[in-house]
């Protein structure tokens, strides 16, 4: 009973999107306010029944009903209750779901805070919204229903797949599509600036406090994806661009691009045309990267099931949003593009160039990902393309916009003097240069990546403190209270570039100077790893909820003779018959001690793989800094000051700008 | 004209997608096709003292199955393959890490679809022959040579697609 109701409140949903995804447009156009109001109850009502709906499966899956598909599929008498309910989004099915329902939760909210926005901006943003709406939610009920029956009811359920029964994946997807769906909400806005035909610097100050908190969710996301896969991929990696990895990327660095494009749009009034195309790029990437997770057109190690009507389904649905909308971005984009003139250096300049670079990592990695695709497709046979080719194309393409990001905060609008800018940043320069080309020597040498590497994240640190004392240096009084005054949007900036900083220093260490064995170890044998030394006790049968474990049991004494046990697992899960290896990790601010269990070898011996990862914490703590700052700046004053005043005109920009304070971009 | 160029850039993209739907990426051509198929000795599941090498059918064309019997897959196709088969070929099994030594009672229940099925009890002839998952099989020619090899239990469609054409050039 409970599954037919979900299944009713999604056909509901469906009826009503049609709705939403027409009438208002029809309305804006038209200048017609009652055809227009109907958009924000038709949203806010949508998003009550696809809530209803996901609570409707999660009920299914806490209580074992069998007799649905996809609990079947997907869950186990044995399963613990808090992986039940997260199997909800563990299938295809349950996931779209959530995408649904997480698109109606977006438009909730946009038809809750922009109250202070024009009726027809409001009324042409949530009609898109409800379009794209009405090709997921016909998608959810065509080829991929939650709520199917089974019958015979199957005694019990195949169980959750083991990969996903972990703490990463619990809030991985969740923060993942809260990120990809919130580009939608970038997407509809320039969709709406181009039906409106006025694509001002009001548009870009209404979608850059939604965007940047987009990018903040999937900042979250891709970091959670990536911490899971290392823990429990059980090779102590954190990114392998695989297919799936890259189509999270992808839509991270267009919207990366879009957040710096936005800011330059807003403030100044440029590069109106690149901006809209951005937005558009963004959610269509985040578009593509459901279509390649889900078509089965890569082959990647964590796509779902492949199914050709369900790939196409999306590819149409795909087709129809980008086709359509960069059809109307040719036919309404302006041909001249108002805005101020700018010097060859200046903020503006320099948020150009790094637009050019992340755009051209970006293709990089579309190139990447999809060649395999090209290739195939022309009958030129099969190949992979592996780390390699990403390491060797990116980095390069990525060096340069770190590079940047030193700069960029420090640049007047419009023209920056040269001269000014060497004189203020050459401490910055000199110490990162030779502090990053000395360390290297300490340990084991030279070597030109740490060198590089070290280089760029002492440069953006030292600049973000450079950065602080400028703003700080005109003003009199408490320093604490002066820091504490500063915007949020100011400091959501510093937070997240040292965020990147602090990402830069973990990749690089770890990269270069991780250590790892692979050994036989008897019981009672022990080895030593960068002067930790592990002593092998054997490995005892342990039974979990719904897994039976093999526990090895490891002491571990640390080169200042402090000493920890780690307890890596073998688990083979009753339902699949999988097995699966949990690894152990000693986390520490400087380096994760990391053990897994490889097989048996008789006699009580086990291979062992041990690791020593030095900072890789530090890409972690990097990526939740990152999130912070994007936090922090959609959280700024200056969005809730314009709120107040009932519709703001694009004009607002001048004295809002001294509110914000000049640095903050 | 500049602004339509996003538009056909997507398109480009869009087409090669939608070819991307047809193409399996899973099924990688394997580099032994055309090379002599690896040679091996190996006992014969449930008839002790009896062993099979490949040599011994040199002149003949042949399938060689790979099958676990924990794979259940491969139970399946057990089940349907001497339907298809109809003693066209003769198809011998590679049993692939029978651990738990359940492949000769498994067969003599379920009743065997090979002529003769070997025991690789630690895996190393399938490594030789490039084995990623069971089922596999191999088409061998009267020379020893692999000519094909499919990835994935063998279905009807897949055996009227791709077994029987090359069969019937094979033993023509």
């Amino acid at each position: 009973m409970i599954a037919e109701l979900g299944q009713f409140s999604i056909a509901l949903a469906l009826a009503l999107a049609l709705v939403q995804g027409s009438v208002p447009l029809v309305g804006a156009h038209r200048g017609d306010r009652r055809l227009m109001a109907l958009a924000k109850p038709l949203a806010q009502a949508q998003f009550v029944l696809l809530v209803f709906a996901f609570a409707a499966l999660a009920w299914s899956f806490l209580t074992h009903d069998f007799s649905v598909r996809n609990v079947a599929q997907n869950s186990f008498s044995q399963l613990p209750a808090m992986y039940r309910f997260t199997a909800t989004w563990g299938s295809h099915e349950g996931s779209l779901l959530l995408w649904t329902m997480i698109l109606a939760g977006w438009s909730a909210a946009v038809s809750v805070f922009a109250r202070p926005l024009p009726e027809e901006m409001v009324a042409r943003v949530l009609g898109v919204m409800g379009l794209i709406s009405v090709g997921f939610l016909a998608l959810l009920l065509l080829t991929s229903s939650p709520f199917e029956r089974l019958f015979p009811i199957p005694a019990d359920g195949r169980d959750l797949n083991p990969l996903l029964q972990d703490l990463g994946m619990v809030s991985h997807p969740p923060l993942l599509y809260m990120g990809y769906v919130g580009f939608s909400v970038a997407f509809a806005f320039a969709i709406a600036a181009l039906l409106s035909g006025r694509l001002d610097a009001a548009w870009a100050r209404w979608s850059r406090p939604w965007t940047t908190t987009a990018w903040t969710f999937l900042t979250l996301g891709v970091g959670l994806g990536s911490w899971w896969a290392y823990r429990e991929l059980g090779w102590g990696g954190w990114w392998f661009w695989d297919p799936t990895e890259n189509a999270s990327l992808m839509p991270w660095l267009a919207g990366t691009a879009l957040i710096h494009a936005l800011a330059a749009t807003e403030k100044r009034g440029v590069f109106g045309n690149w901006t809209v195309l951005l937005a558009i790029a963004t959610f269509s990437l985040s578009l593509l990267g459901t279509f390649l997770v889900r078509s089965g057109v890569l082959s990647s190690v964590h796509a779902f099931a492949t199914d050709p009507t369900r790939g196409l389904f999306i590819l149409v649905f795909l087709g129809l949003v980008v086709g359509g909308s960069l059809t109307l971005y040719a036919l309404r984009a302006p041909r001249m593009m108002g805005g101020g003139s700018f010097g060859w250096l200046s903020r503006e300049s320099l948020l150009l160039a790094n637009n050019v670079f992340l755009v051209a990592a970006l293709g990089a990695v579309l190139l990447g990902t999809l060649y395999p695709l090209f290739l195939d497709a022309l009958g030129l046979g099969k190949i992979s393309v592996g780390p390699p080719y990403f390491n060797a194309v990116f980095v390069p393409l990525v060096a340069p916009v770190l590079f940047l990001v030193g700069i960029g905060p420090l640049a007047r609008w419009k023209q920056a003097d040269l001269h000014d800018l060497l004189w203020r940043l050459k401490w910055a320069f000199a110490v990162a240069l030779i502090t990053a080309a000395l360390l290297p020597l300490t340990l084991d040498g030279m070597n030109l990546q740490v060198t590089l590497g070290l280089f760029l994240a002492l440069w953006i640190l030292f600049t973000v403190l450079k950065g602080f004392a400028v703003r700080l240096q005109h003003h009199r009084g408490s320093r604490i209270r002066q820091l504490a005054r500063l915007p949020r949007a100011f400091w959501g900036m510093q937070l997240a570039h040292a965020g990147l900083a602090l990402l830069v220093v973990g990749v690089t260490i770890v990269s270069n100077y991780e250590t790892e064995r692979d050994v036989r170890m008897p019981i009672g044998s022990h080895l030593e790893l960068a002067g930790y030394r592990f002593v092998f006790q054997g490995v005892e049968e342990l039974p979990g909820p719904n897994y039976l474990a093999g526990r090895g049991t490891m002491e571990v004494t640390s080169p200042w003779g402090r000493s920890f046990t780690l307890y890596p697992e073998k688990r083979n899960y009753n339902a699949s018959g999988m097995i699966m290896t949990q690894a152990a990790v000693n986390y520490g601010p400087f380096r994760d001690v990391y053990v897994s269990l490889g097989d048996p070898l008789g006699d009580g011996a086990w291979t062992v793989r041990v690791y020593h990862k030095p900072f890789v914490g530090w890409l972690w703590a990097g990526t939740l800094l990152l999130a912070l700052g994007g936090g922090l700046a959609a959280a700024d004053r200056r969005y809730r000051v314009a709120q107040r005043r009932r519709s703001a005109p694009a004009s607002v920009a001048g004295p809002l700008r001294s509110i914000a304070g000049e640095g903050a971009a | 004209m500049r602004r339509w160029i996003p538009l056909l850039v997507f398109a480009v993209l869009g087409v090669f997608l939608y070819l991307g739907l047809y193409l399996n990426p899973k099924e990688v051509p394997s580099p032994l096709v055309g090379r002599p198929a690896p040679d091996f000795t190996l006992p014969v599941v449930g008839r002790p003292g009896e062993t099979f090498s490949p040599s011994e059918v040199r002149g003949e064309v042949w399938l060689l199955n790979i099958w676990a019997p924990w794979c259940s897959v491969c139970l399946e196709e057990h089940r349907h393959l001497p339907r298809m088969v109809a003693d066209r070929v003769p198809v011998y099994g590679l049993t692939w890490k029978d651990l738990d030594r359940e492949a000769a009672p498994l067969l003599a229940r379920n009743g065997s679809p090979y002529v003769a099925a070997v025991d690789d009890h630690d895996g190393r002839i399938a490594i030789r022959y490039g084995v990623t998952v069971t089922p596999e099989t191999f088409v061998i020619d009267r020379e020893g040579m692999i000519r094909m090899k499919h990835v994935g239990p063998i279905t009807p469609a897949v055996w009227e697609k791709k077994f029987e054409p090359l069969l019937r050039e094979l033993q023509s």
